[in-house]
């Protein structure tokens, strides 16, 4: 029967040469590693399964219009959104519902989580040089279209905390030079807390991003099967051979297994770790904030730039250089900038334009690394600084010296962690390289 | 090269088969539907299906671990880049076929007009997505004699209002707006030093102060009555309530814009005017000036 099908198949398309040719015994490297870009790859069709099921339950209006009546008995009577009051009802009163909304958010973080690890093991390894430039442009618009997916989707539940986040972001938008008030109005529909934000934002996230997350991973994926996978060096691996186990069957079983290990996983973590109670933060009130806003953790680097960036607003000629303009919008774009600017800039100042298939060490190149390290750490304090409130208090000082003094580590911290990054790498190159020339002695 | 032999470290489990852990796989599936149409607990119906994936991911790659070849293959790569007599080709004969257009240089010219105008109809469209915002940013619906009123809608009196208390107030018939929530403070009068044209502004000691945060435009929710401070849970802007709400800590630049109060012929507390300066977040070109 099965044999009569692909017959039928191949009478029509003629595939089976090309498919015993280079899909059947593709070749795939054997390294822990390469699943970080598999575990993205497999979040993300659990996000989409898990967010069709929501979809299905979930109304985007904005307007406070309905008192609600479900279940939960301590917001009961309360006025709320559609949007907020469906994402109770999907939390309370559907079968599952509450297990299919916690696995989707935890998804959404392991989805961003792999992503950034996958990012920095290319970038440590300079998988990103010629000829993988290309597919770092569409890697690096995957986490871009990833972070604005994590934002838009906590942000249509309509929740006190997220309404909040959405404030703050309207005053992102805003602070864009001289076009910020008509982009803020044509994204948000109005001014800050317009409840006709609530449907643009669930089209946005569940129309318009997974269209373009699916067709970029799709890109992706096809230049990675056109270029073949980087190998890590080892015996056999040259400029032009790879090494690895082929597609049929042991990589397909292990892959296949490794996507239910990671839905395993992510479907533990829905069932046992609570994640986004909204029924605790209560429905959006434009004039009612909670204390120690913290937002999911991609976007967290960028409120702590907010919180910790001194009181700098200038006047210019009548034009005034809004606070929020330097850390929300503009240190966002630099960083983006230069991740996406990164291997071109490697390639013009080591000038090598070379095709590289054979991945690095990162000892190997000691600058690439160091700088890898310098944004890390900056991106690990600007994390620590969203939560400098909690810190405070945790320490039981006063927030004005836990500004100081993160501001303080967010000059000097990343260029040390550099430096330091440097000496250790430049050290085990010299050590490698003795130890080379030593051992090729007879 | 054929492949060089795969050395693996032996592992305790691979005694075992891993049929087991299919087996369990479905047996933890079924156990999950049974948990689902009896109505048992939600953690308990997650749970299983956890066990289930994890113990099928664990089978797969078990089984592919345990009885399939696993030898290292090495394959040539091919060069990416075409061949020096692919590009020409390719280049004469897009040029073949590109002579057909520039031989029409009128027809190309107008199809080209003809892109531009459909993006032009379709950036028109997007205009449909918000109103004029300088017609909604310029102004907040308080107004000369514009009565206070709490978030249930009720009119406030100087006397309603107690020392040290802090209220959340809208202009009425306004209640919910987010740009004209204000906050209403009462200090000790001979405490107050607002600037010298804005002596008018108090009534009693009461002080009217926008409630949305010039930085990031969070609700400034958060009032210490000792200090007179306005503290913004979200960045920690600190807003002296005594100087006119001027910042005098955190991420804030510009001074909370100030309501003036005074009380209509009945006594309620109204406003003698709106807010001179830009209520909320800063933009480039936003009207500057004023205190």
């Amino acid at each position: 029967m099965a044999i009569r099908a692909a017959r039928w198949v191949d009478d029509q398309l003629g595939l089976a040469n090309l498919a015993r040719r280079d899909f059947l015994r593709k070749v795939f490297p054997d390294h822990w590693s390469f699943m970080l870009g598999e575990t993205a790859l497999y979040s993300f069709i659990i996000l989409v399964v898990s967010g069709t099921y929501l979809a299905f339950f979930f109304q985007p209006g904005g307007s406070q219009t309905i008192v609600y009546d479900g279940s939960y008995g301590p917001l009961q009577g309360v006025a709320m959104s559609q949007a907020y009051a469906s994402t109770l009802n999907i939390s309370f009163d559907v079968e599952a519902g509450l297990f299919v909304r916690q696995v989707h958010h935890w998804a959404a973080l392991i989805f961003m989580a792999a992503i950034t690890a996958h990012l920095a093991r290319v970038f440590f390894t300079g998988a990103f040089r010629h000829p993988r430039q290309l597919n770092w442009l569409v890697g690096v618009s995957l986490l871009v279209a990833g972070l604005f997916s994590g934002f838009t989707g906590y942000s249509v539940v309509d929740d006190l905390l997220s309404g909040t986040g959405l404030a703050i972001g309207y005053s992102v938008v805003l602070s864009v030079p001289f076009v910020g008030p008509w982009l803020a109005f044509i994204i948000f529909g109005g001014p800050i807390a317009s409840p006709g934000i609530i449907p643009r934002l669930t089209a946005i996230h569940i129309m318009i991003l997974p269209a373009v997350i699916t067709a970029l991973i799709l890109l992706h994926l096809a230049i990675m099967w056109r270029q073949k996978h980087t190998n890590y060096p080892g015996p056999g691996r040259t400029e032009h051979t790879i090494v690895g186990i082929p597609l049929w069957p042991t990589y397909a079983f292990k892959a296949v297994g490794f996507f239910f290990i990671v839905f395993g996983v992510i479907a533990a973590l829905g069932a046992f770790v609570q994640i986004n109670p909204i029924w605790l933060f209560g429905p959006y009130d434009p004039a009612a904030v909670s204390a120690w806003s913290q937002p999911d953790w991609y976007v967290g680097w960028l409120e702590g730039a907010l919180r910790v960036f001194p009181p700098f607003e200038p006047q210019i000629f009548g034009v005034t250089i809004p606070s929020p303009f330097i850390p929300g919008a503009l240190l966002g774009l630099i960083m983006l900038a230069g991740l996406y600017l990164y291997p071109f800039l490697e390639a013009r100042a080591t000038n090598d334009h070379e095709v590289h298939h054979v991945l690095d060490r990162p000892s190997e190149h000691p600058v690439r690394t160091a700088i890898g390290i310098a944004g890390i750490v900056l991106l690990l304090v600007l994390l620590v600084s969203g939560s400098d409130d909690v810190l405070a208090v945790m320490l039981g000082t006063h927030i004005e010296l836990v500004k100081l003094v993160l501001g303080v580590l967010l000059l000097v911290l990343p260029a040390a962690a550099g430096v330091v990054t440097f000496l250790i790498c430049r050290r085990l190159k010299k050590r490698a390289a003795t130890a080379a020339s030593v051992g090729r002695e007879p | 090269m054929s492949g060089e032999p795969h050395h693996r470290r032996r592992r305790l489990w691979r005694a075992f088969e891993p049929v087991w852990a299919l087996l369990g796989a479905a047996i933890s599936a079924v156990a999950a539907v049974a948990a689902f149409w009896l109505g048992a607990d939600i953690q308990l119906f997650g749970g299983l299906s956890a066990l289930s994936l994890l113990l099928a991911g664990l089978g797969l790659a078990w089984w592919a671990d345990w009885g399939m070849p696993d030898e290292l293959v090495t394959e040539p790569r091919e060069e990416l880049a075409s061949t020096p007599q692919d590009r020409a080709e390719f280049a004469a004969t897009f040029a073949r076929g590109g002579q057909a257009i520039s031989r029409r240089r009128v027809l190309a010219a107008s199809v080209i007009t003809l892109i531009g105008a459909y993006f032009a109809l379709a950036v028109s469209m997007v205009r449909s997505l918000a109103p004029n915002p300088y017609s909604i940013l310029d102004h907040t619906a308080w107004k000369s004699g514009a009565r206070v009123v709490t978030t249930g809608g009720d009119p406030l009196k100087p006397a309603d209002v107690r020392i040290d208390s802090v209220l959340t107030v809208f202009p009425d018939g306004h209640v919910g707006e987010a740009d004209a929530q204000t906050l209403l403070i009462r200090v000790r009068p001979d405490l107050l030093q607002l600037p010298s044209d804005r002596q008018s502004w108090a009534t009693d000691g009461i002080v009217a102060y926008s409630k949305v945060c010039t930085h990031a435009g969070c609700p400034v929710g958060l009032y210490q009555a000792e200090q007179h401070l306005l503290l913004c849970p979200c960045h920690e802007s600190t807003f002296d309530v005594l100087r006119g709400a001027q910042p005098i800590a955190g991420p804030a630049a510009r001074a909370l814009p100030q309501l003036p109060l005074t009380v209509d012929g009945e006594g309620f507390l109204v406003a003698q005017a709106d807010y001179s300066t830009q209520v909320g977040p800063s933009f480039w070109d936003m009207p500057t000036g004023g205190s």
